[in-house]
């Protein structure tokens, strides 16, 4: 039963925020396939189903048992002896009735033998506590088929996930701190023009305190200029003595002391950021190296047309610099001051991005593709995400898992290091590896000598892996449970960059590592 | 450090084990299955190389955990679900719960204990009636009360405390509560008196857990300045100079509001009353109806309100999504963030109370923006901490210097950030009020201290003031130490 749009703005405000309607929309247009309804399955789900996902499906062969009940919110002592993919499916719809719930009573390698196509359908699929040659066989499927592949594990109180996925890209990643895009060491024809609007020594106080910084730089870099013969401020002492040069031009009341001018104060405290180089992100530069950037074809996703399109207006009307991002930071300046700088940007922004939009039209247009295959929003939003754009590509569980191209030296590197969560990697491995020829965890002391990688295991963590008697606690697997639902959040919105490849959480320090494996 | 933590919780297993058992009433044993507790069990029964030096383990452990260990949750939110949730699958059954807040709508998208049908009924009360009903033999306890209307009675009870809050007043208070509890003899901290509390905080993709051993450890207060004061938009750009849709929101909240008193209320003949402290967030309205942030009709008329505002200036972007966001200063927030945070620290609460592990030392901070990216690391006490260091803080004025400016100090210094301090001093041997905000009459009288001199009011050097505030249960002790 759909609820109303209202109130489901209402319900998903406080998510909203983050990944805005289009994200919403991606969740819901998603559905997602658990294999394992363990704790830490439907953990994962749980935080998935909350936040309105628009179905899932679990897939499980076990029946539920007391110690299963016992770690497990969302199976009941009288689920006991019952199927544990329809038990747990029952209490997972009850959160939201937004969402559609399905299952599956059988387990992964029956439907492998039966019906692999079966897992085309999902937009990305988690397995939870799966064998190592159930996981191997579905991750060749889900590899073939690019269906997106997240491998969880809670093992005693550390906690394992893999992304295993080909190619996934990001417009929107969000970053922390990004660095503004000011333009003020190359400024463009029409910032250059509205600079020269402003003639600060003959401005009354009131608007010379309300200038933009922005201004106030700009003017003094062009001074600067002129008698330094075109050099910037380049060390520490150079920009020194800039910003004093700028202090200096603070004015001063008829006794000679400088007035409180907070708009110069704001503009000698952002010089450092504010003479940084335009240039183009490496990571950025190296998609523009890359085969698919290079190589467009009627199968390219948009991304890659658009990026080829960016590169393209980048060695063209851009002049080896990316589409103007349009946005400025606050700063301290009358209403009108600061409006009329921000239209600058926002109108060149809007100038570069609709170059690119003819670039991508004409690339659509060499592979026979309309070109309302991609709206101009999407380009406009690409053109503003240029800076922060990210792919992110993991290796697939074979070649993870194969003699010949394991990454032993990512292996050897981490394990110089004592602290290193790599440990617990191998140790996994190990588990793994005795399960499958034994039926059975690890509970008692042994040691394994038949990894194919021979180094020291340390034998105080082997004898910690059997102590652990894969005990599943509760509170790991929640931490496992909240960590890979974002990451398939990530995978489904394409907002925010997901982890590559494998991440440990170690629940004793409290401490966790993402390695590439 | 730990060491001693890990004695005193032993002692108080032995003696509350052995108290149980004689009092114990044998359970029929409907809320048993086999296997309940086999995850619990692999690390209470059986030691390792990474368990704590004084671990036993013992079939003991357990039933301290199911019968005997008090544990107290700060709040039944976005944490206190998860939490409640945590813990019941650890084997703790005997779990109170505090929160002051009844269910929104809002809430639904991460506190997973609520439904529709449950908006408007207390937090606390819907919280641990569905714990009760889902996990059989487990006891959660509800208060829906403020954290300050519960007393150190009910405080001392707990093993453990863990917060799970929205707000860092409301952790200072309750770190004040708990170091209030230290009992010291002869100088020495007896660690008896200790309750470790475990704090954890979250906004958006970003979040906190940490172990504090008050007395012991680093408190909140120990690290005030991990969380520098809120700024709020200069005054002047707000009621002159708006540039960004926020400002023109906040205009319309701060200035246009108590003006038209839209939804009831008169204005006065010609005047319209309105006190008004810079250092509050919102207008102390004595002649209309208080701005409420849930009522939507409130919001369209604020919305509508800032588009005016905002076209006079040529300013795009307000929304009703942002002039929500703005009036009621809401932090985006999602299930998954909540989910790690509270397990981080459901993990320390089972460390410490079942001795197995060492427990975390003692801030880590997880951010899950790009990748998924921890930080632990160990935050220090402070050797002159306001909250913790039992030593009264040095204040530095000359006697010239005016009570304001003591005011001003308390408020905005980086370390103290108080809310509305009360001050009081013994001058000529009376306790004497030097300035109250928080009873209108007070405030009136006392207000003319504030441009007083130090000296004016009788103030001596190395003189205590003791300072009240809403950031701490007990009174805080100032030293005045007189500049030249």
């Amino acid at each position: 039963m759909a609820a109303t749009n209202a109130s489901k703005e209402q319900k998903y405000d406080r998510q909203l925020r983050l990944w805005g309607d289009h994200g919403q929309e991606a969740l819901e247009n998603a559905h997602v396939c658990l294999i394992n309804a363990t704790a830490t399955g439907t953990e994962i789900l749980k935080n998935l189903v909350l936040p309105g996902i628009g179905a899932f499906t679990i897939v499980d062969g076990h029946t539920v048992s007391g110690e299963d009940v016992g770690n497990n919110f969302f199976l009941s002592n009288n689920n006991i002896g019952k199927n544990r993919a329809q038990a747990a499916t029952e209490l997972l719809q009850e959160l939201n009735s937004d969402v559609s719930g399905n299952y599956v009573e059988e387990s992964p390698d029956k439907l492998l033998d039966n019906d692999p196509e079966f897992f085309h359908r999902f937009t990305v699929v988690i397995g939870v506590h799966l064998p190592e040659s159930t996981c191997l066989r579905l991750g060749s499927v889900l590899w073939s088929a690019s269906v997106p592949f997240l491998v969880c594990k809670t093992y005693g109180l550390i906690g394992y996930m893999r992304l295993v996925v080909q190619e996934h890209t990001v417009i929107e990643s969000h970053p922390d701190n990004a660095l503004e895009d000011l333009r003020l060491d190359q400024p463009f024809a029409e910032f250059k023009n509205h600079i020269q609007s402003y003639d600060l020594d003959s401005m009354a106080k009131k608007d010379h305190s309300h200038t933009p910084w922005v201004i106030v730089v700009a003017k003094y870099l062009a001074k600067w200029l002129s008698e330094h013969n075109s050099q910037p401020p380049k060390n520490y002492k150079e920009k020194e003595a800039f910003r004093q040069f700028i202090r200096e031009g603070i004015l001063k009341n008829e006794n000679g002391v400088p007035e409180d001018e907070e708009n110069f104060e704001e503009a000698i405290k952002n010089v450092n950021t504010a003479l940084n180089p335009t240039k183009v992100p490496n990571s950025v530069e190296d998609l523009f190296n890359s085969e698919q950037c290079n190589n467009i074809t009627s199968q390219s996703l948009s991304f890659w047309v658009m990026l080829r399109a960016v590169k393209d207006f980048v060695h063209k009307e851009g002049n080896g610099s990316l589409p103007v991002r349009g946005t400025i930071p606050d700063m301290i300046a009358d209403s009108q001051k600061f409006i009329n700088l921000q239209n600058v940007y926002r109108e060149k922004a809007m100038q570069d991005a609709a170059a690119v939009s003819k670039h991508v039209e004409c690339l659509l247009q060499s592979v026979g593709k309309p070109p309302e295959s991609i709206s101009e929003k999407d380009i406009k939003l690409f053109c503003k995400n240029a800076s922060f754009l990210r792919v992110v590509r993991c290796r697939s569980l074979a070649e993870e898992y194969s003699v010949d191209s394991v990454n032993k030296d990512e292996i050897t590197s981490c394990m110089d290091n004592p602290d290193s969560e790599m440990v617990f990697y191998l140790m996994l491995r190990a588990v793994d590896r005795f399960y499958q020829q034994h039926s059975r965890y690890p509970g008692t002391a042994k040691v394994y000598t038949d990894l194919s990688l021979k180094n020291s295991l340390n034998q105080m963590v082997i004898v910690k892996i059997c102590r652990y008697g894969a005990a599943e606690p509760h509170t790991v697997a929640a931490f496992l449970g909240g960590s890979a639902a974002q990451e398939a959040i990530k995978i489904i919105s394409h907002q925010f960059v997901p982890f590559s490849n494998t991440f440990i959480y170690n629940a004793m320090s409290q401490t966790s590592a993402t390695l590439q494996l | 450090m730990n060491l001693l933590l890990f004695s005193l919780f032993r002692e108080k297993k032995r003696r509350r084990v052995v108290e149980l058992t004689e009092k114990m009433v044998v359970d029929g044993g409907t809320c048993e299955w086999e296997g309940r507790w086999n995850h619990v069990k692999k690390f209470l029964e059986r030691s390792g190389p990474f368990t704590h030096p004084d671990f036993e383990p013992s079939t003991e452990s357990l039933q301290f955990m199911l019968e005997t260990c008090k544990i107290l949750v700060i709040g039944a939110g976005g944490l206190g679900c998860e939490l409640l949730k945590d813990l019941a699958l650890s084997s703790f059954r005997n779990i109170h719960v505090v929160d002051m807040d009844t269910i929104d709508v809002s809430n639904l998208n991460r506190q997973f204990l609520f439904r529709p049908k449950d908006i408007g009924r207390p937090k606390a009360d819907v919280a641990a009636d569905f714990i009760n009903s889902r996990i059989p033999g487990c006891c959660v306890v509800p208060h829906f009360k403020k954290i300050q209307d519960l007393d150190e009675t009910f405080y001392r009870q707990f093993h453990i405390i863990v917060c799970g809050l929205d707000s860092i007043v409301a952790r200072r208070w309750m770190n004040g509560m708990l170091l209030s509890l230290l009992v010291y003899e002869d100088g020495v901290l007896d660690p008896g008196s200790i309750i470790p509390l475990i704090d954890g905080g979250t906004e958006g993709f970003k979040g906190n857990a940490r172990v504090i051993l008050p007395g012991m450890t680093a408190c909140i207060d120990c690290t005030l300045e991990l969380y520098p004061p809120q700024v709020n938009f200069p005054m002047c750009t707000i009621a002159s100079m708006p540039r960004l849709p926020e400002h023109c929101i906040e205009y319309v909240r701060m200035l246009l509001w108590p003006k038209e008193t839209p939804f009831g209320g008169r204005k006065s003949l010609g005047l319209i009353i309105i006190k008004f402290d810079m250092r509050l967030t919102r207008p102390l309205l004595t002649n209309g109806v208080v701005l409420d942030g849930d009522d939507p009709e409130h919001i369209q008329w604020v919305y509508q309100r800032s588009l005016e505002r905002a076209a006079e200036f040529n300013i795009t972007g307000v929304t009703y999504r942002l002039t929500q966001g703005v009036v009621k200063r809401i932090i985006p927030a999602v299930a998954s963030t909540n989910a790690v945070i509270a397990a981080a620290c459901a993990t320390e609460v089972f460390k410490i109370a079942s001795s197995a592990y060492i427990s975390l030392n003692n801030y880590m901070v997880f951010n899950d923006v790009d990748g998924l990216y921890t930080y632990t690391f160990e935050a220090e006490r402070k050797e002159n901490c306001s909250a913790c260091s039992q030593v009264p803080v040095d204040l530095h004025f000359s006697p010239s210097s005016k009570l304001q400016e003591v005011l001003d100090y308390l408020t905005e210094s980086a370390s103290l950030q108080m809310k509305s301090p009360a001050i009081t001093a013994s001058v000529e041997g009376k306790n004497k009020t030097l300035y109250l905000q928080s009873v209108a009459s007070i405030e009136q009288r006392t207000r003319p201290n504030l441009s007083k001199t130090l000296k004016e009011l009788g103030l001596t050097d190395r003189q205590e003031l003791a300072v009240a505030d809403v950031t701490t249960p007990q009174t805080m002790l100032f030293r005045l130490s007189f500049t030249s």
